[in-house]
């Protein structure tokens, strides 16, 4: 992918929206093309964190590993980040992050792009709102999703919805 | 007419009396929902609905309970119910055989806003066994599908097996000018769809927030907090409407059993436009 197609995807990528032309540009000068076939892991529980992506297509599940099987905890297609913790200081993968379909996306070294937020905290400040906004949305999924309210209720409530 | 208005008053008998339905057909649709096909009396008023209206269907000597009428509106040989068989009543009610009778009330309540939205797209947002109230309004639509624009179906539930319609659903998906989507708290190794709650589902919607008329049926939380949601993505409050589910009894705003602030669920609603009742949507009390 030429470096303005580069632009060009990340200008329509919904979690970049709104961000300025010159931090586009930066964040392309970083981005590197990648594609993972369906099945193939992106990386797996306890991997040093080391690349963000922008998914442009397909869809890849966050898997947690439990005694005999993998559990999926979330799926995450086009148009949504993966890997936001490699933005952070030593931390390592928490899940494991497994395509369901082909997958086409951006991937960014994280050390590089954490460097370059210290060189312009405003490129940083904007694109860690994003990241921000990313995981206060995913919190508030996972709350509701814990509150199981598709359980069965009991008899005493019981109509017709 | 609006089709929020009450229903015309065409049942002939007390309100109170219910007319003998025979049980012609039980389908399992998951493992603790079934699908029942009724016949109403000949020629009886009560088989004639609009999408989103409920019945009150009585299993003699066990007890009466709302159900949402799941088939299509145009219909009128017999009505469709799907019921989720969690206490006694549900119990015998998903268990009766073919040939047998219940007792039938109504149609009662408010209906989807079909009128209204013709010339829009329609957002529909289903979760678990809400689906069922939604899709009398998903055949309407689909049976005059010039009146409206695209039309988008998104389904929660709690696992791939508790997934209502799952042929039906796949279906409506191929059709042109149609989107559906399907996402589950808890996937299992097989499901390759989506995992997580279903206004994570917006994202992927392709339809404009100014055209478009959004209706909603599942659990209450689910609801408050996608109804906020499609808010924030710019479709207005009086354009989203909401099925709500209480506890009914008598069906026509004598008994209060449902009442919510200061409306009776039975007879002002099911149906609600969000702006109506988002003030009651948080309140412990109610």
């Amino acid at each position: 992918m030429a470096t303005s197609q580069i632009i060009a995807a990340l200008a329509h990528h919904p979690f970049l929206d709104g961000l300025q032309p010159n931090h586009l540009d930066k964040l392309a000068m970083l981005a590197c093309e990648i594609s993972f076939e369906p099945d193939q892991v992106i990386f797996r529980e306890g991997d040093p964190s080391s690349f963000f992506y922008l998914i442009l297509s397909g869809r890849v599940a966050i898997e947690v590993a439990a005694p005999g099987r993998f559990l999926t905890i979330q799926t995450i297609g086009g148009g949504e980040e993966l890997g936001w913790s490699s933005l952070l200081d030593q931390v390592n993968k928490q899940f494991r992050a497994r395509c369901v379909e082909p997958v086409c996306a951006l991937a960014f070294d994280g050390p590089r792009l954490t460097a370059e937020f210290e060189n312009d905290h405003e490129f940083g400040y904007m694109l860690l709102r994003k990241v921000l906004a990313t995981v206060a949305e995913r919190l508030r999924a996972t709350r509701l999703q814990m509150l199981d309210v598709y359980a069965r209720k009991s008899g005493k409530g019981e109509s017709g919805q | 007419m609006s089709l929020l208005a009450a229903p015309p008053a065409t049942v002939k008998r007390p309100i109170m009396q219910p007319a003998v339905g025979r049980v012609l057909q039980v389908v399992k649709e998951t493992h603790d929902t079934f699908t029942l096909n009724i016949e109403p009396p000949p020629g009886d008023p009560v088989a004639r609905f609009r999408p989103g209206q409920f019945s009150m269907l009585y299993v003699h000597g066990v007890g009466e309970l709302p159900i949402s009428i799941s088939g299509d509106p145009e219909c009128h040989d017999y009505l469709t119910y799907t019921i989720r068989s969690v206490g006694q009543v549900t119990y015998q009610l998903v268990t009766r055989q073919p040939g047998e009778c219940i007792g039938l009330r109504g149609p009662f309540g408010t209906a989807w806003p079909l009128t209204e939205a013709r010339g829009k797209s329609l957002l529909i947002v289903a979760g678990g066994i809400g689906l069922a109230p939604l899709r009398p309004a998903i055949y309407h639509v689909l049976r005059h599908r010039g009146d409206y624009n695209r039309l988008v179906v998104l389904y929660g539930g709690r696992s791939p097996r508790d997934l209502l319609y799952r042929k039906e659903f796949a279906a409506w998906g191929m059709l042109p000018d149609t989107q559906t989507l399907a996402t589950v708290d808890y996937g299992g190794v097989s499901w390759r769809g989506h995992v997580g709650v279903v206004t994570a589902m917006f994202r992927h919607v392709r339809m404009q927030p100014d055209e478009t008329v959004a209706m909603l049926c599942g659990p209450e939380i689910m609801m408050r907090y996608a109804g906020r949601e499609l808010e924030s993505r710019g479709i207005p409050a009086s354009r989203i409407f909401l099925s709500m589910e209480r506890n009914m009894k008598c069906a026509v705003g004598f008994c209060g059993h449902c009442q919510m602030g200061p409306y009776f669920v039975c007879k002002d609603g099911p149906v609600f436009p969000f702006t109506q009742i988002k003030p009651y949507l948080d309140l412990y009390e109610l």
